[in-house]
């Protein structure tokens, strides 16, 4: 036991139609990823920094919903959202609503460390980014052709995204119903990957036995303009402690409401379960009906996972070497 | 069995030497709101329906940091937020970045009722609220004296003021004092999972939550056994008002 660990996800709920050639390139950069962050802990920086590291990566690449490459708003804007957490001192730093950030875990990274608050959201947010000197963009930046196409056909379906699968009785939405057709999963008779739930997340112990989390994501595709999801929450998306630190990704309400990232630590500290037992606990016991997957590591230098959706996009590394991508 | 309310105003340093003028209205604004929530809870009223309209008495008076009295940004404006959850079937609706809406809990409600989202900020929330046709008001009614006087001198003190988040959660757990130590210690869910998972009664649980006590908050509770209490600092201090049957 001991040494370092790191897991990142790049999304939980997957299509079991995906391409092939998508799902190379997904392992791909998961598997490039997982590498600058196991180099990042052999070289002896912190959880903290791995995990800001790495999901500037998974930001920056177009692949996954974060940053470039982030869902749409039923504007066909992007407004994108993060949180970092340090098991060390448990601070944490959230954003919400950027449009021009280049890298929103870097600003949330920044709200932790040389703001008096933990969140910021919106133009605030921006103002900040503003004041720290980031890089900042053009809204057009993040916006991939592909994410139009998938938004074009969101609106035809006339459909908004739920955050939960059961439909409200509403005048002004229409139910939504998930249904397994020929083998791939769809909801509003779409695909489920046009929805983009493809949210990114790492977590890193480091060789002082420290935690850190952190998750990035531009949300849901068709979404409400101002809609904030479990991935900036503390509590929800992201948690790290003493103990362990965890990365959710999946059904937002089902997050938010089951304050998932956190029920992996508190099973682990007031129940005595060990990482695996807790990770597999919260995701039988407190997801109801919602889907979600996560990652997770603990102090003693262990990594686990856990998803009840069909596939979550992961890698995991340890020190002794062990190293696995997978989708499925 | 039976029901049970409590609510609060705002933890912190509130000092045992707190002048009438400014302790007297606030006792009175938590025996009306507790009064209120009783009412409903006599009437049958569903939990959620009694913390939104406690809730919304609570925003509506000038003496708590929320809707009405709430504080101000270093821009002088208000920003305000809030939640609600429900116990029986876990939904919960949040809102922040308000400065229109005259009763952010409502808001909240209609966001966990009338959106599949369930958290909306900022311009998308101020959409929303338009949308709804909730009632809406100029900035003048949300700022008051107090407030405009606590900025100036804030900023004097070129400092912080220490924020004390009213996040009121449905029928459960609500956590008030420094913001920022709340949301990393997850105040309200640990008293939940302290009681789920370490079998805790309530009591120890939030006692256990609860590292550094403040000096005081602003609070009320009562329960169906006839059970009633307003207080400000730690019971017994400095003359708390306690009613031991109503």
């Amino acid at each position: 036991m001991g040494g370092w660990a790191i897991a990142v996800h790049g999304g939980a709920g997957v299509d079991p139609k995906l391409p092939e050639e998508r799902q190379e390139e997904a392992r791909r950069v998961l598997r490039r990823c997982l590498g600058v962050g196991a180099a990042g802990l052999r070289a002896g920086l912190s959880a903290v920094d791995v995990v800001e590291m790495v999901v500037r990566e998974l930001e920056t690449d177009p692949v996954f919903n974060s940053g470039r490459g982030s869902a749409l708003t039923q504007e066909g804007t992007v407004e994108m959202e993060a949180s970092i957490m340090d098991g060390r001192g448990r601070r944490c730093g959230a954003v919400s609503g950027l449009t021009t950030v280049k890298n929103p875990v870097s600003l949330a990274r920044l709200v932790m460390d040389r703001s008096p608050h933990s969140y910021l959201a919106f133009h605030g947010a921006e103002d900040f980014a503003r004041a720290q000197g980031v890089e900042v963009v053009d809204n057009s930046y993040f916006i991939t052709d592909e994410n139009v196409r998938m938004l074009k056909l969101a609106k035809e379906a006339n459909s908004i995204m739920y955050d939960y699968r059961v439909p409200i009785p509403s005048a002004d939405t229409c139910s939504a119903s998930s249904t397994i057709t020929d083998g791939g999963l769809h909801m509003n008779g779409l695909p489920i990957s046009i929805y983009a739930p493809e949210t990114v997340g790492c977590v890193a112990v480091d060789n002082g036995g420290w935690c850190a989390a952190a998750t990035s994501t531009g949300g849901l595709m068709n979404k409400m303009s101002g809609r904030i999801g479990d991935s900036p929450l503390i509590g929800s998306g992201t948690y790290a402690c003493g103990a362990c630190a965890v990365s959710c990704t999946g059904e937002g309400e089902a997050i938010i409401r089951s304050t998932l990232a956190r029920d992996v630590a508190a099973l682990m500290e007031y129940k005595g379960l060990g990482l695996q037992e807790a990770v597999d606990y919260a995701l039988k016991e407190r997801l109801d009906e919602g889907k979600a997957g996560l990652i997770a590591v603990s102090r003693n230098g262990e990594v686990a996972y856990g998803f009840n959706t069909v596939g979550m996009f992961r890698g995991c590394a340890t020190e002794d070497g062990f190293m696995d991508v997978a989708i499925w | 069995m039976g029901w049970a309310i409590a609510l609060h105003g705002g933890a912190g340093d509130i000092p045992l030497s707190l002048p009438a003028e400014r302790r007297t209205p606030r006792e009175a604004a938590l025996r009306h709101c507790l009064d209120l929530g009783v009412a409903a809870l006599k009437a049958n009223r569903p939990p959620l329906d009694v913390v939104e309209l406690v809730v919304r008495e609570l925003e509506n008076s000038p003496c708590f940091n929320a809707g009405k009295g709430s504080v101000l940004t270093t821009n002088g404006t208000v920003e305000m937020e809030a939640c609600i959850m429900d116990g029986n079937t876990k939904k919960c609706g949040a809102v922040s970045g308000l400065s229109t809406v005259v009763n952010a809990i409502s808001l909240a409600r209609l966001v966990m009722e009338r959106t599949p989202h369930i958290y909306l900020a900022f311009d998308g929330a101020e959409a929303f609220a338009r949308e709804q046709g909730v009632e809406t008001a100029h900035s003048s009614h949300f700022i008051t004296p107090e407030n405009v006087e606590r900025l100036k001198n804030a900023k004097e003190a070129r400092r912080v003021q220490i924020d004390y988040t009213q996040s009121i959660k449905g029928a459960e757990v609500s956590a008030t004092g420094k913001g920022e130590s709340i949301i990393q210690a997850t105040v309200a869910r640990d008293v939940a999972a302290l009681m789920e998972y370490k079998g805790l009664s309530l009591k120890e649980a939030a006692a256990y939550v609860v590292e550094r006590t403040p000096k005081g908050m602003f609070r009320a509770c009562a329960t169906e056994d006839g059970y009633t209490e307003i207080g400000i600092w730690p019971s017994g201090i400095n003359g708390d008002l306690e009613y031991p049957n109503k």
